[in-house]
């Protein structure tokens, strides 16, 4: 049984299926990616599983509950975070506040009315926010405005703000899209760190063949909205149904 | 049933004014993305293009009749409008009688200059910047705008009659087989009617069935796509600007006879045209026109008496009641599209 | 100090002084003299100063922080008075229970607008709440005259119940409204050679509730929950996917904000004792736009001196004329002087909305943080010469 359990999800959009009875399971303490060529619902799953979207059929059990008509920041109570494609950080804000934001969230819950109190009272989360940029080398940076990083520290600075809620899962868009060789490299190592120091459970969504067999443990492949397969990097290099479903695109 | 049509009746002149002030106010948002809260402003300038035409016309010369004399036993001293010099007195008194028709003519290249110099010396800087800032820059260019009319034609309002021609008014009673005088309706508010639905008739043919309309069309369903075709969308966006200021204008030159302009009217029509908008839907130009001759006439409705008494405001508030209903339950309005202004 | 940090201390304490010294402060020409209409340090004007002072913070909290623009807060300014009026009418003369009450009934009033408008955001949510001040306002104007007063608005009458005060007095008048016996008109003056300093009761209750105010807003800006309001404001995507709902918080500061407001329209019915329906009117709530932007949305001083600011054009600008300005420049050649006269006329006296709407728009165009941005990118070019300073600039709380 993983933490993440889909079973039989449906999802239409007028005409189009775009999600035809996928199953998947994500095991704890892996890292699961998803992996099919364009228009293969890779996103819609993803929005399934954050509650942006509801599907037709099926169910989504995320550690024994349902997740399904639950809003996105109910989802992320439950314990699963998201990293966006294009970083989405508090750019106003400076680093340090937008660390110390998941923190309050971490503890407090949705909401809670602590308008008195002062920030710079609350000495336990700016450890936590200081230890979390420490670990990903932008401590130095923690006063700056969040929208002055470079691209490549606000991608950090989002995964900081994930790890930091230390969630029980943490979804990842296309983390290295768009992204320059170098980038990719450094971005794939920062993910085996986390993997390797904190032992979160990740699922990726990627289109780089490349960073899938770096990281994954497990794969499952999506192709015009159907589950192809699932199995292990190795297995999946060599599947037919695979090459047949890239057929055209060079990356295998 | 004749208060049934009377009441539409009277509900069309005011809905005729949204309609065309929300049209032009769906275009500038629905072409430049552009929330324009000085629109109202540009419907009240155009009310002073007729005021000023009125008294351009009216300019006269002393001349002295030997023929009079003041209580005093001098020479009278009257005032001769050029016009007459030029035309004769006859012709004259037709051309200041007809001010305010004669206004449109000058109305449109002047709105279309003051849209222009708008839209490039302040509009264009905005594009980018957040909606709530577009408000504010133009809710204080609204403010500048109002109070140099102000100073040049004071604060109270300038009557400007309609064309002698129309005064009066049409018996609809007598026409449709109802006591006469049940339904009379004055000849000016049904010119007015009419003319809106000629100016909107135009702006609609004119995106229909023009090839500039066509990239319009476009560039309001996807700005970013025409802008990859190589098309040379802004210049064509400023036109808008200044099609959409004369389209208010007119709706302000025309209207001046119905209230007499003063420097304030266009805040006033401002916020129910803005209601209008978000009830017929950002971004949709049928929404807009559809919602203002609702609005008016719905207005029109709640203030009959037998209404008034059942609840008695109800005229005072109905029309921001449905916004809220429609807001609510509708977010997009009657016909807006989707995705536009969602966050 | 208080809970607050060196740098907000020092500013409390700015507010303080100039709370407390306004009465000199604002009277700096003796009496007499030819400059002395230019002096603000009348009671009427001086509590003016300080209830759209708090107005103006309070609008700050909503607006400056989460940048829900709300263009009817007026209406809760409104409900205050009508709220703090009914108690002088019912209950007594005392203005400590009608301020309490403005306050609750205007934050109940705004928690049922906040909660319906809230539903939507950006310019629809500017728009619900306009439809919901206008409804108000054409509400208060016309059916609700029992309750409002309708045109003539709501007075006090000597027949009142005021079941815990006098229905008049001895001399037969109306009472007027009192902190325990400490009449809001009175006055103490205060003759130092040729100057003439006033020093009102009533200013002086307004300016510790202006204090009090400002305080609570520091707290509110330097809190979690403020940081989660600029949250908002910076990224609403982000915000739900770390956990957060924005809607109690945004909801939260709108009543806040909606409660600043009653307590400034009981404050104001407090200072003199009737309500009218034109101070729910949308061009009410315009200018409390104005004043928060002018002054710097967004930033703690900010308002305080956009309010400041605005009721000093509207009350000493205004009142420039011809005379005074052939006065000023009397100096230059005739014909210069008339120039200079005419040029400048259209922006004075009557025409001070005029000047107001241009400050106002090149503050938006130029400095989106309005009069104390300018003031910071001023003093920052006088210490040009430490580098390190513009770079810490950026990241400062807002001050």
């Amino acid at each position: 049984m993983g933490i993440l359990e889909v079973k039989g999800i449906n999802k239409r959009f007028g005409g189009l299926q775009a999600l035809g009875d996928v199953n998947l399971s994500v095991a704890e303490n892996t890292t699961h990616a998803i992996i099919g060529p364009n228009g293969a619902g890779k996103s819609t799953l993803l929005n399934v599983l954050v509650g942006k979207l509801i599907p037709d059929s099926g169910s989504v059990m995320f550690d024994g509950q349902s997740v399904l008509g639950r809003k996105p920041h109910e989802i992320n109570q439950m314990g699963i975070s998201r990293v966006f494609q294009t970083p989405e950080i508090f750019s106003d804000l400076s680093v340090f506040e937008n660390v110390m934001i998941p923190c309050f969230a971490k503890r407090d819950g949705a909401f809670r009315m602590h308008a008195i109190e002062s920030i710079f009272a609350e000495k336990g989360i700016q450890q936590q926010a200081d230890e979390i940029l420490n670990d990903v080398n932008m401590l130095e940076k923690k006063d700056m405005t969040a929208s002055s990083l470079s691209r490549g520290d606000k991608r950090r600075l989002e995964m900081a703000m994930c790890l930091v809620q230390d969630p029980k899962l943490l979804l990842l868009d296309e983390p290295t899209a768009g992204m320059a060789r170098a980038d990719t490299e450094n971005t794939i190592n920062l993910l085996k760190e986390i993997r390797a120091q904190r032992g979160i459970t990740m699922a990726i969504i990627e289109h780089d063949m490349n960073v899938v067999f770096s990281l994954a443990e497990r794969i499952t492949v999506l192709a015009q909205g159907m589950p192809l397969v699932e199995d292990t990097p190795d297995n999946i290099k060599g599947h037919p149904k695979v090459r047949e479903a890239y057929l055209g695109e060079a990356q295998v | 049933m004749d208060q049934f049509i009377l009441q539409i009746l009277n509900g069309l002149d005011k809905g005729s004014a949204y309609a065309l002030i929300a049209l032009g106010l769906t275009l500038i948002f629905g072409t430049l993305g552009v929330v324009n809260f000085a629109h109202g402003a540009l419907f009240m300038l155009g009310a002073f293009v007729a005021v000023t035409m009125s008294k351009l016309l009216t300019l006269s010369h002393k001349v002295v009749d030997e023929a009079r004399t003041d209580f005093l036993g001098n020479p009278l001293q009257v005032d001769v409008p050029y016009i007459y010099d030029w035309f004769g007195q006859a012709a004259g008194d037709v051309i200041i009688d007809w001010a305010v028709p004669i206004s449109i003519v000058a109305a449109i290249p002047v709105m279309i200059a003051i849209g222009f110099i708008m839209e490039r010396g302040l509009i264009k800087h905005f594009y980018k910047r957040p909606h709530a800032d577009q408000i504010l820059v133009t809710f204080g260019l609204a403010i500048v705008i109002q109070e140099i009319v102000k100073y040049f034609y004071g604060a109270n309002p300038i009557p400007t009659p309609a064309p002698s021609a129309f005064v009066g008014s049409f018996d609809f009673g007598v026409v449709l087989g109802f006591d006469p005088n049940a339904i009379i309706y004055p000849y000016w508010r049904l010119v007015y009617f009419f003319f809106s639905i000629g100016i909107i008739a135009a702006v609609f043919a004119f995106l229909q069935f023009t090839t500039f309309g066509m990239v319009v069309r476009a560039g309001m369903a996807d700005r970013e796509t025409v802008g990859l075709l190589g098309i040379d969308i802004d210049k064509r966006f400023t036109i808008m600007f200044g099609i959409a200021a004369a389209v208010a204008g007119l709706a302000g030159v025309m209207y001046a006879p119905i209230n007499s302009p003063n420097y304030h009217m266009g805040m006033d029509f401002l916020v129910l045209s803005f209601v209008v908008v978000v009830v017929g839907g950002m971004g949709s130009l049928p929404g807009a026109v559809a919602a203002g001759f609702l609005l008016g006439i719905l207005e029109s409705f709640a203030s009959m008496s037998a209404v008034i008494d059942f609840l008695p405001g109800i005229n005072q508030i109905i029309i921001y009641l449905v916004a809220i209903i429609i807001l609510l339950t509708r977010p997009r309005g009657l016909m807006g599209r989707k995705g536009v202004m969602e966050e | 100090m208080l809970g607050l940090e060196k740098k907000d201390f020092r500013l409390l304490l700015i507010v303080i002084g100039l709370t407390m010294l306004a009465p000199f402060i604002l009277n700096p020409f003796p009496e007499g003299s030819e400059m002395a209409q230019f002096n603000a340090g009348y009671p009427d004007l001086m509590q003016r100063f300080v209830i759209f002072g708090i107005f103006a913070i309070g609008f700050n909290i909503l607006f400056g922080l989460t940048g829900y623009l709300s263009f009817g807060h007026a209406a809760f300014l409104g409900v205050g008075s009508y709220a703090a009026v009914w108690m002088f009418k019912l209950l007594s003369m005392n203005v400590l229970p009608a301020i309490i009450l403005s306050v609750i009934i205007a934050g109940l009033f705004s928690l049922l607008i906040g909660f319906i408008s809230l539903r939507r955001s950006g310019i629809y949510f500017s728009i619900l709440t306009l439809a919901f001040a206008q409804m108000s306002f054409a509400l208060a104007y016309s059916v609700l005259t029992p309750i409002t007063g309708g045109e003539t608005g709501l007075q006090l009458a000597l027949d009142d119940p005021r079941i815990f005060g006098v229905a008049q007095t001895a001399s037969g008048n109306i009472p007027v409204p009192a902190i325990f016996g400490l009449e809001m008109r009175a006055s103490y003056e205060l003759a130092l050679g040729s100057w003439l300093f006033t020093f009102n009761a009533g200013y002086y209750l307004a300016a510790l509730f202006l204090i009090l105010s400002f305080y609570l807003a520091i707290r509110i800006f330097r809190s979690p929950f403020g940081m989660m309001l600029r949250a908002i404001k910076s990224n609403q995507t982000r915000m739900s996917y770390t956990g957060l709902n924005a809607r109690p918080y945004t909801l939260a500061a709108f009543v806040i904000s909606g409660m600043y407001a009653g307590l400034a329209g009981g404050l104001m019915a407090s200072m003199d004792p009737l309500a009218g329906a034109e101070r729910m009117q949308w061009t009410a709530s315009g200018e409390v736009v104005l004043m928060t932007i002018l002054g710097g949305a967004g930033t703690l001083i900010g308002p305080v001196l956009g309010a400041g600011m605005i009721k000093y054009f509207e009350n000493i600008f205004s009142k420039i004329n011809d005379t005074i300005l052939h006065g000023w420049f009397a100096f230059l050649p005739d014909g210069l002087e008339n120039f200079v006269v005419a040029i400048i006329h259209p922006f004075i006296g009557k025409g001070w909305h005029l000047t107001l709407g241009l400050v106002f728009m090149l503050v938006v165009i130029f400095l989106p943080g309005g009069l104390v941005q300018g003031g910071q990118k001023i003093a920052a070019m006088f210490r040009r010469k430490q580098p390190e300073d513009a770079q810490s600039k950026a990241t400062e709380p807002a001050e």
